[in-house]
């Protein structure tokens, strides 16, 4: 649940961007950090290996408005989707109160995707999180390329209780801003029924 | 799922009152009290020309690093770290029940006091943190219980 200071006045919100290696999580977050007004957001880290792949997390805060005279911050992370990174992201996911999941729509990164949907379940499950009971939303990536895998199969496949789901460019920016909103909304919407 | 932490002015000023005490007994530049999660409980000190937002959220990762690998070796967790720098230090330590104090100091300072002025400063932040988990959650939630549609889509406004 997100943490609410009512001393500042803020509700601060924790969304994780999770997937496969290389399926956009970071791209993601440097679209939203390109084009969001400056005063909205702070500085993006990122803690990335030497070839720039995502070593332990990105982190974005944004500051969007509002809600009933209470700031409303998320703070967006993403993990390491390398396999061998599992330890550090089942640390990154402690505190969350959203997920995106980023499929890579590639037909050779299928399994991957599979595999780290499975992943993300283990260690949510392990913080005592239920991913079919919380904030959830997909982004299918990278359906410019050509052996992006039909989009009935992916959303049969990685997306059977049909959360809300996204097809997206995240190099261009298509449909990265509607993912987000989403899962913004999701998790005000989830604040609301508690 | 552990409990939710709901800030109230109450702790908030108890906590800051903490703070100030202790970053004037021990002379350090700035005092900050951080949740796990990554978020910003209190601070005091020269704190206006930082980067508070991503420096809770760097403290909570170290931590939550430097603890996969504390029960990697068989350890609960390492409570205390500490990081010499050029000009400045920072000591780290755990505040039971979930949270991280970070102390910046320079050479108006040093490390045992700091430690030293640490371990009683954690004893009173605990008590005001475990009081604020022990309040009922339902004080947080009646706040939001009115959200309309048209509240959550002007946090997007057309900035975004």
């Amino acid at each position: 649940m997100p943490f609410i200071n009512y001393a500042s006045h803020e509700i601060n919100c924790k969304i994780v961007y999770y997937g496969p290696g290389l399926c956009g999580k970071t791209t993601n977050l440097q679209y939203i950090f390109a084009k969001t007004n400056p005063a909205l957001k702070g500085k993006m880290i990122s803690l990335e290996t030497e070839t720039e792949r995502t070593l332990f997390f990105d982190f974005l805060p944004l500051a969007l408005g509002q809600i009933k005279g209470f700031k409303a911050r998320f703070h967006l992370y993403t993990v390491p989707g390398q396999v061998f990174y599992d330890a550090s992201r089942r640390l990154i996911l402690r505190g969350v109160d959203g997920v995106v999941f980023v499929a890579d729509s590639q037909a050779e990164r299928y399994e991957a995707n599979l595999e780290s949907l499975e992943n993300l379940r283990e260690n949510l499950e392990q913080h005592g999180y239920d991913l079919d009971h919380m904030p959830y939303v997909v982004q299918y990536n990278k359906r410019d390329l050509p052996t992006a895998v039909d989009l009935d199969f992916l959303r049969a496949n990685l997306n059977p209780t049909n959360v809300p789901d996204y097809e997206a460019v995240a190099t261009t920016g298509h449909n990265v801003f509607p993912t987000l909103k989403a899962i913004a909304r999701q998790v005000v919407e989830d604040l609301k029924k508690r | 799922m552990k409990n939710q932490l709901v800030l109230h002015k109450e702790e908030y000023e108890k906590l800051s009152a903490i703070c100030n005490s202790l970053q004037r007994g021990t002379y350090a530049k700035a005092v900050f009290l951080i949740d796990k999660d990554g978020q910003l409980l209190a601070s005091s000190g020269e704190t206006q020309d930082l980067d508070v937002t991503s420096l809770a959220s760097l403290t909570a990762g170290n931590i939550a690093a430097t603890g996969g690998l504390a029960e990697l070796l068989g350890e609960k967790e390492f409570v205390i770290q500490s990081n010499e720098g050029e000009h400045e230090n920072v000591n780290i330590s755990i505040v039971p029940p979930r949270a991280i104090l970070l102390i910046i100091f320079d050479r108006r300072s040093n490390l045992g006091l700091v430690r030293l002025r640490v371990r009683s400063a954690s004893q009173e932040m605990t008590k005001v943190l475990e009081e604020a988990l022990q309040k009922p959650e339902d004080q947080g939630k009646a706040a939001f219980s009115d959200f309309t549609d048209d509240d959550i889509d002007l946090i997007f406004g057309e900035n975004v």
